[in-house]
């Protein structure tokens, strides 16, 4: 299967997200420069972490607009993956392929260390190869990931079961929004976001969009690898379709 | 720059401004308003940090330009989940 990693001005990440794809899961992969119209026959599109466009007006904002995006939004809409990471993430939320929006973070700190995400969706096709309430541990970096949407939305987020990762204690407990550092220092939900939310996806569950970094724990060499699964999920469940 | 215009021809400005919305938490503008409280700023009850952008736009004298600004923030200057905004259409080209 062929896989297409989303290559923005600013984008970071993307080399990370290949190498994991095409060395660590022996993939085709290409990049996709955000001013193309095509996907070339990706099944899996990723849009990858960075600053992209600068950050510009706000995150994801201006690379919603890109030429790629109507491709990446028909795609999606005709049922295809789509994995949005981090800044990609923020592109699926200004683009209103996945709903709400991001706020700075809490403490209006650049965050980038290890969360831990309790994982609340095993059946779809990113998180086939967790279990439910199993918890992750993976990178964050950013200063945006303050996840909000409006309260009746959110229930009805929450209804359908749309939150796949979030934010908890090493044991899988969720900590308030508001809550606050323990003895240690260490905060939970570091970012603030609602409902400790840290990823979320469609209806359909073919779209998924989180703020951690699964590519940057998914090989031995790394130290961590709980972010590999997601990777060989995805691919997996297209090799089944296929 | 005079007075508020409505509609079209000539040079127009559109002046937006951005500011989060009152039910959303602003970070930005809590850290100001205690930095303010900090430099010996007594009262300062509450900041919102918000932005805004001048817009030099020339319109033709049928178009109706607040809606073509209203469309813009819509479609890309505001993101309504966490934002709101007010226009002002003003004569002539901003000075700075």
């Amino acid at each position: 299967m062929r896989c297409g990693v989303v290559v923005f001005p600013g984008s970071n990440c993307d080399h990370d997200v290949y190498h994991i794809l095409k060395h660590v899961l022996g993939q085709e992969v290409t990049f996709l420069w955000h001013g193309e119209d095509s996907l070339r026959g990706s099944e899996l599109v990723v849009l990858p972490g960075g600053f992209s466009y600068g950050d510009y007006l706000r995150a994801g904002a201006m690379a919603a607009l890109s030429p790629i995006m109507a491709a990446v939004r028909r795609h999606a809409e005709a049922g295809g993956l789509v994995l949005g990471i981090c800044n990609g993430f923020q592109m699926l939320l200004e683009s209103g392929l996945l709903p709400g929006a991001m706020r700075r973070n809490r403490n209006l700190l650049f965050e980038c260390r290890d969360v831990f995400l309790r994982v609340e969706r095993d059946d779809l096709p990113f998180t086939r190869g967790y279990r439910k309430g199993q918890v992750l541990r993976m990178p964050i970096a950013h200063a945006e990931g303050n996840y909000i949407h409006h309260a009746d939305q959110l229930e009805s987020l929450e209804e359908a079961g749309r939150v796949v990762f979030r934010y908890v204690s090493p044991e899988g407990e969720v900590a308030a929004e508001d809550a606050a550092p323990n003895e240690l220092g260490e905060l939970w939900n570091v970012n603030g976001s609602i409902n400790a939310i840290a990823g979320i996806c469609n209806e359909e569950g073919n779209i998924m969009g989180m703020m951690p970094h699964p590519e940057r724990c998914a090989e031995e060499i790394l130290g961590n690898v709980d972010g590999l699964a997601l990777f060989s999920s995805a691919v997996g469940a297209l090799e089944v379709t296929a | 720059m005079a007075n508020k215009k409505t509609k079209g021809t000539g040079p127009i400005t559109a002046r937006i401004t951005v500011y989060p919305r009152p039910e959303i938490l602003d970070p930005q503008g809590k850290a100001i308003a205690s930095a303010l409280t900090r430099l010996g700023f007594d009262g300062v009850e509450d900041v919102r940090a918000g932005k805004s952008f001048e817009i030099q736009l020339r319109a033709a004298a049928t178009q109706d330009v607040e809606e073509v600004v209203r469309r813009m923030c819509k479609d890309l200057l505001v993101n309504s989940v966490v934002e709101d905004y007010s226009v002002e259409l003003l004569d002539g080209e901003a000075k700075p």
